[in-house]
């Protein structure tokens, strides 16, 4: 075996230690999984061993769960579906084997053990955590398009109830060794570095050799789907996915199917159930597109994948912030959090000390939630500096301006921060829209000037795009990856654009919403509709979010920049008229497509006035095609992103789509989703939108072309950027 | 074909479906051999003339397991010839019991049959009997399932029956009721129960409140607000993305009341009849069922009446009569609506909303009320309906001979 060492002590007592070579993570390969049966049926047969301790001989963790990439290539090699079951039946062989060996065996977690990391130690019979605040219990799997299929759905729920189990299952929420404790999920939290030996000790004292559902008289905790408790679990569980899901994930579903079927049944066929549900969701295409892009793609562009080589690694240590509204303020945060230190300037020391307060807010809910000692708040408080000063930047690796979105302003603070800046530092620019090849113009130093676009709030979302203007050059791109990277956050690099990337994209979601009511499409249908794609929010009430004055002041400057070529899009008129004549801003003054002095909030009356209603009621069928219509014409804006060279990787555009702007997560992003579809099928249907809604369906050339070669963008332009 | 006719009709009266209601210690048992007693004795009946007794239950777990029909017949002391067997299309299954009787005697598999049903609810609770359709997510995923007062108070968002809606058609069903009662329209048919002395320990519908106004039932809580804000308001949105939220209008005082009760219909040819010197009453003129949309659930009357008026060339202006079980007042103002039938047409004298709705037996019972409300009012032809669980409607035309 190579991935496991067996120490037989003298009492007996095999320490099973598990670590991958090569590797600084263990997870579950292939090749794990077949020697875990190996030394089962060691200690299953060797009477000199009375019983196991099963560790992590890893610093980083016990196990991060399943090789995802390994995984789906390894069980869905084909069409053969009992090779599939097989291949998933691996796993769940083995951990059954293991839990009826006959032997106690006890895990001693001293790591985290996430996913299939967590499976195997439920399948021990007694489970001892270290307490360090680095380690994490849980099974994330459902957020990569997955559910536990390594006995995790049965195993879980059995130990603490169909309830529990769902909700950590469902949200793929992660506990701390003493929550765990707490949940009924390990037996006991010892100080970090005794873990084994507080296992040795479970063994030595007589530790039973069997789970509680192996015994005859076992009851499942709250009960099961036709206990007169029980059956709530099921009644609200159910409605509550398809509240949460929209019936969008099959994974959810299909976790609810596993619980639901395996927990009436004795755990052989249990977890038979359940690896033929986690097979069929494996198969799905939504499975196989959120594994692709939120798990895979999304680690590569996290550990630098789109970064030019040859430029050497770079480290920021003071980063420079212009402007300390809510953006700015946000950076500041995930600044200080990242151990930078910051320099925070605005036009008044009051605007400026307001920033910081907003810092202070953010580390001050981290502090009382316990996730900062008083001393690393103290350090972090003070590594953010509020000042009007240009002076204090001296020193810094790189300033990101985050002043209002005005051209003037904008190269105004470009210049006087340039000033102070030392050759090698950076200068971004957090623009949402102002193409960054006109910004660079206020620039002495071009090359160094980069878009890095932050989204709000910027402590949650988790996606920066950085855009290249025109002169922009590779060792500004490398840099801002650097940073980037060590915030923690995920980048994507595009060419600049109106809009660039995100903003254009999203944008077209708005505006279908707006073409919908100026076809008479009921307001309530349009935002159920949305919602029901998958999107955050339906798009009327997403319109509402960003503001409608300021969808009318982009529509005034989109006019004037493009001049004769402008075409004002669908439904502007209703927006004019809301904004310059009633006043309706948005979320912001209350007032909208909605009135939000009531909650929850309802359609606003006078709406109709300017809307009138002429579909009031769809059929199912027609809401699929509305359905449908909203994540084509975003599709459709990402292809033609794409062949006017803003974008190029498809890790990039479909990690992008869902972190910026919430692009439907099942689909796995929108270039997935094209393929997914099919070429020559997308084609058609887009040609029927143009056809039936205008030019914005028409599909771009290159789709086209792909189409006519049977193409796909995953097939075509497989990922080239080298890593770093 | 061989034509059907109903000779009686008899039931019991609805008690109080609680701990307190004055059925709660008369078994279920018991109150199904009450009618098949009363059906024999009231009208001199060979019991071995009939061929099948077809029984709706709703729950036919514990008392009411076990095929509760054939129980009945042996306890009621019938021939030990006659058959019996439980059926359940939940709320309809008391008519579903007289169209399955019906169809029995009109294809000549029986002479005489018995449709009726049993739902003791004090005793058998709803939802006793578990059931996969709202449990099995492989199930509720697939058809937007939500418990049938939220697709009540859909209908009610769907088509615009605003609380003061509900709460006035419930005023007038317990108004219909009352006065019902106090003319005597019901004596024709209703069989008070015995107890274990044979003593009356019920002879009226106990859950009237004749006096009962907008104001009181206005003071009611929603009863499905707080499970539809927990979720299945979303699920039902999610079937029906044109209503913008569920009004959450039905309360206890709107919707139909859980009793005890039990209901028989006694069915047969016309030369079985004459042999045995019985007066037919009415001809089933048709019948039938269908499936609708299962999340909003309870719209099928409408479907099936279309249907069956289609089938037997009617139209709505055609039947003197309707009667609509009261599971929900939206159910009955929405198929109103619908079909465009005036309230003075429809549950002429009040429904479940007043004298509440034993699952099993309302469908019988209803038939049966009808029937001697054509009979009082010297009219001619009537259709029984009722919502049913699972998106589903059952319906029956009859003409008085």
């Amino acid at each position: 075996m190579e991935n496991f060492k067996i120490d037989v002590d003298s009492d007996g007592i095999a320490l099973i230690t598990f670590d991958v070579p090569g590797r600084s993570m263990n997870t579950l390969t292939g090749k794990v999984m077949q020697e875990i049966p190996e030394w089962v049926e060691q200690v299953k047969t060797d009477d000199a061993i009375k019983g196991a301790v099963l560790t992590s001989g890893k610093s980083s963790g016990f196990c991060a769960g399943a090789d995802l990439g390994d995984m789906a290539a390894g069980m869905l090699g084909g069409s053969d579906l009992q090779a599939a079951f097989d291949a998933g039946w691996r796993l769940n062989g083995a951990l059954r084997a293991l839990e009826t060996c006959g032997k106690p065996v006890a895990a001693a977690i001293n790591g985290l053990a996430l996913g299939g990391g967590l499976e195997l130690t439920l399948a021990c019979h007694y489970r001892v955590v270290g307490d360090s605040p680095k380690i994490q219990l849980g099974l994330p799997e459902i957020k990569v398009g997955l559910f536990p299929g390594g006995g995790g759905t049965q195993r879980l729920t059995r130990l603490i109830g169909v309830q529990a189990a769902m909700m950590a299952m469902t949200e793929g929420k992660s506990f701390r060794p003493n929550d765990a404790r707490g949940a009924g999920i390990v037996h006991e939290v010892v100080p970090a570095g005794t873990e084994v030996e507080a296992a040795k000790a479970w063994v030595k004292g007589g530790g039973k050799a069997a789970q509680p559902w192996d015994d005859k008289g076992f009851k499942l905790p709250g009960g099961g789907p036709y206990h007169p408790a029980g059956i709530q679990n099921f009644l609200v569980g159910n409605a509550m996915l398809r509240k949460q899901t929209y019936g969008n994930y099959p994974a959810a579903m299909n976790l609810m199917k596993a619980v639901y079927e395996g927990v009436q049944l004795p755990m052989d066929a249990a977890l038979r159930v359940e690896t033929r549900y986690f097979i069929k969701t494996l198969m799905t295409p939504q499975a196989q597109g959120m594994i692709r892009s939120l798990f895979l793609s999304k680690q590569e562009l996290d550990k630098g994948a789109l970064r030019p080589a040859d430029v050497p690694k770079s480290d920021p240590k003071k980063v420079t912030v212009l402007g300390a509204g809510m953006m700015g303020a946000g950076i500041a945060y995930v600044n200080a959090m990242a151990g930078i230190e910051t320099i925070l300037i605005d036009r008044d020391q009051e605007s400026a000390d307001k920033g910081k307060a907003h810092v202070e807010e953010l580390l001050k809910k981290r502090l009382s939630r316990g996730q900062l000692t008083q001393d690393k708040y103290d350090a972090l408080l003070a590594s953010v500096t509020a000042t009007t000063d240009y002076d204090l930047i001296k020193g810094s690796d790189l300033v990101i301006e985050a002043v209002f979105e005005n051209r003037e302003i904008k190269a105004d603070v470009t210049k006087r921060a340039e000033a102070q800046l030392e050759p090698g530092a950076i200068f971004g620019s957090n623009t949402s829209t102002l193409p960054i090849t006109g910004l660079a113009e206020a620039s002495v130093r071009p090359e160094d000037f980069i878009g890095i676009h932050f989204f709000s709030p910027v402590d949650k979302m988790m996606l920066v795009e950085i855009i290249l203007g025109e002169k922009t050059g590779k060792a500004a791109i490398a840099k801002s990856l650097d940073y980037v990277m060590k915030i923690k956050k995920t980048p994507i690099v595009v060419n600049d654009g109106r809009g660039f990337y995100t903003s254009r994209c999203f944008g077209t979601y708005v505006a279908e919403g707006m073409a919908m009511l100026e076809e008479g499409i009921s307001p309530v249908l349009i935002d159920n509709i949305g919602r029901s794609t998958g999107m955050p929010r339906g798009p009327l009430e997403m319109h509402d979010d960003v503001a409608l004055d300021l969808s009318v002041k982009i529509a005034k400057q989109t006019a004037e920049d493009l001049g004769a070529a402008y075409q004002p899009l669908p439904g502007s008129e209703i927006v004019r008229k809301m904004v310059e004549d009633l006043g309706r801003y948005g979320r912001k003054n209350g007032k909208g497509f909605y009135d939000y002095d009531q909650k929850p909030k309802v359609i606003w009356s006078g709406l109709a006035d300017l809307a009138p209603v002429k579909v009031d009621e769809l059929s199912m069928a027609d809401v699929e095609d509305q359905r449908r219509r909203l994540l084509f014409r975003q599709a459709v804006e990402v292809a033609r992103c794409w062949e006017e060279g803003v974008i190029d990787d498809p890790r990039e555009a479909d990690v992008g789509a869902i972190l910026a702007w919430g692009f439907a997560p099942w689909t796995g992003g929108p270039i997935t989703y094209i393929d997914q579809y099919g070429l020559k099928a997308f084609v058609e249907q887009a040609d029927a939108y143009a056809a039936k809604y205008g030019d914005r369906f028409s599909p771009p050339q290159l789709l086209r072309d792909m189409a006519a070669k049977g193409e796909t963008f995953y097939g075509k332009f497989a990922p080239q950027k080298a890593a770093a | 074909m061989t034509e059907a006719y109903i000779f009686d009709a008899v039931r019991t009266p609805r008690g109080k479906g609680k701990k307190d209601g004055s059925l709660h210690e008369i078994t279920a048992l018991s109150l199904a051999t009450q009618v098949l007693e009363a059906l024999r004795d009231r009208n001199g009946l060979d019991t071995s003339k009939v061929d099948d007794v077809i029984l709706g239950c709703v729950s036919p777990v514990g008392e009411q397991g076990a095929d509760i029909a054939r129980t009945a017949v042996m306890n009621a002391g019938w021939a030990e010839t006659t058959a019996g067997v439980q059926v359940n299309r939940f709320c309809a299954s008391g008519l579903e019991a007289v169209n399955i009787a019906a169809a029995k005697v009109k294809s000549g598999e029986a002479e005489f049959a018995v449709g009726g049903g049993i739902e003791a609810m004090s005793r058998v609770p709803m939802g006793s009997d578990g059931g996969a359709w709202p449990v099995d997510p492989t199930s509720a995923f697939k058809t937007y399932f939500v418990p049938q007062g939220v697709s009540a108070d859909m209908i009610a968002s769907k088509w615009g029956f605003s609380r003061a809606d509900v709460d006035a058609y419930a005023v007038e069903s317990h108004k219909r009721a009352a006065q019902s009662w106090a003319e005597g329209r019901f004596s024709k048919s209703v069989v008070p129960v015995k107890d274990q002395l044979g003593l009356t320990i019920l002879d009226h519908d106990e859950t009237i409140r004749p006096n009962t106004d907008m104001q009181t039932l206005g003071g009611l809580n929603p009863s499905f607000a707080m499970m539809g804000e927990m979720a299945f308001d979303a699920v039902i949105n999610q079937r029906y993305p044109e209503v913008a939220r569920v009004n959450h209008v039905h309360t206890p005082g709107n919707s139909s009341g859980i009793v005890d009760g039990s209901a028989g219909v006694l069915i047969g040819t016309l030369a079985a009849g004459r042999a045995l010197g019985l007066e037919p009453r009415a001809r089933i003129k048709g019948a039938a069922s269908i499936g609708s949309e299962p999340s909003i659930m309870l719209t099928g009357p409408e479907f099936v009446t279309n249907k069956l008026l289609g089938k037997l060339g009617m139209e709505p202006t055609d039947i003197d009569l309707f009667e609509l079980n009261e599971a929900f007042a939206a159910v009955v103002l929405r198929y109103m609506q619908a079909l465009n039938i005036p309230h003075d047409k429809i549950n002429v004298c009040g429904g479940a909303i007043a004298m509440g709705h034993p699952l099993g037996a309302t469908g019988a019972m209803i038939l049966g009320t009808v029937l001697d409300e054509l009979e009082r009012s010297d009219k001619t032809t009537a259709l029984a309906t009722l919502c049913i669980g699972g998106g589903m409607g059952t319906a029956t035309v009859i003409e008085r001979v």
